[in-house]
């Protein structure tokens, strides 16, 4: 049954995705491996218009993903699995907010923590350059696209249409 | 059951217009719920964003779902959250629906594969701030390296990588608190 396991693998994403932006990337890496919902190419766009679209980019990756597995109702399942685990922690944590403040144990894991999520995040960088900087050009325009988002910042959005444009007149 | 939809509006207006992560939804947030519905403070905004860090899930979501549980109980949080996603799941899928239609075209492809070009850049620059914010000290690098080489060399999920990170945080931590008695 196609939405139950949409609703159960993005359950478990956001599960254990902790923080914001690209964290779901890398478990979304592992949905590309394990089932034949959606290639690593396939995915790379969706980070592109989960980017440059309205709505929290890890929520949009879950409507893209299940839509394009099953449809209108695998984009609700995936979506809704995605956001349960919130809503369900969140009520608990608030009943005992008054209690709840992240004790020295539990800053210390999440500190530790986020080393481990910076590599994720990186390795699936690596596996997306590995498909795409594939020649002289796009390893040019590359460079020329991080030294402009790093000393010049603008929104993503800027960057993308930049790159889309570039690459129909490069032709890349 | 009108402040409930209420609710569910105002968080469909903030993911309306918030492109990105979690972080760029504060300024909206700020000016609807703090400055003009007055539902908290700046500083208790704040406050629910280091709790929607340090919990499991999107911090969006996790910030909606708070203060909606606080304005209106539990159903509060589920109205609050289904307002947050509502945007994404129309706009994402009519972009899918139509974009689907102009994949083969010649032109798309080149524009997709430019913007692919781009997402890499983005993490990148990403990873960099992350980096610099994040690894201060060797354990930090330590981990980074160990969490790299299983990603590599074992191909493990990232389920396990969160996980074996923190239990060797929280191990880190006992015995340090061990040795300084």
């Amino acid at each position: 049954m196609i939405f139950l396991q949409l609703f159960y693998e993005f359950f478990k994403i956001g599960l254990f995705a902790i923080g914001g932006g690209l964290v779901t990337v890398p478990f979304l890496f592992d949905l590309s491996e394990k089932y034949d919902w959606f290639t690593l190419k396939e995915l790379t766009e969706m980070i592109a218009i989960a980017e440059s679209t309205p709505g929290p980019i890890g929520v949009n990756m879950a409507t893209f993903a299940g839509f394009g597995t099953a449809g209108v109702w695998g984009a609700i399942w995936a979506t809704v699995g995605l956001v349960a685990p919130s809503v369900i922690i969140i009520i608990w944590v608030a009943k005992l907010m008054d209690k709840y403040k992240c004790n020295r144990r539990t800053n210390a894991v999440l500190n530790g923590i986020r080393p481990a999520v910076v590599a994720l995040i990186l390795f699936a960088g690596m596996d997306i350059a590995k498909i795409t900087l594939t020649g002289m050009l796009s390893g040019v325009l590359f460079a020329l696209l991080l030294a402009s988002i790093r000393f010049w910042r603008k929104s993503p959005i800027f960057y993308l249409c930049l790159s889309a444009i570039a690459g129909i007149v490069l032709q890349i | 059951m009108r402040e409930l939809l209420n609710l569910m509006m105002l968080f469909a207006k903030v993911g309306l217009f918030t492109f990105g992560g979690g972080y760029a939804m504060l300024p909206l947030l700020k000016s609807e719920v703090v400055e003009r519905r007055r539902f908290l403070s700046e500083e208790e905004l704040i406050d629910l964003y280091s709790i929607g860090q340090c919990t499991p899930g999107i911090i969006a979501v996790n910030v909606a779902s708070f203060i909606g549980y606080r304005q209106k109980g539990v159903w509060g949080a589920v109205f609050a959250t289904l307002g947050m996603i509502l945007p994404s799941l129309l706009v994402i899928m009519i972009i899918a629906a139509v974009l689907k239609q102009y994949m083969h075209n010649r032109y798309v492809a080149y524009a997709l594969a430019g913007v692919r070009i781009c997402v890499v850049a983005l993490i990148v620059d990403v990873v960099y701030d992350l980096w610099r914010k994040n690894i201060k000290q060797i354990y930090d690098a330590v981990v980074f390296v160990l969490a790299i080489g299983l990603l590599y060399f074992c191909n493990l999920s990232a389920v396990w990588i969160v996980l074996f990170a923190a239990g060797f945080a929280l191990f880190w931590y006992e015995m340090k608190q061990w040795r300084k008695k």
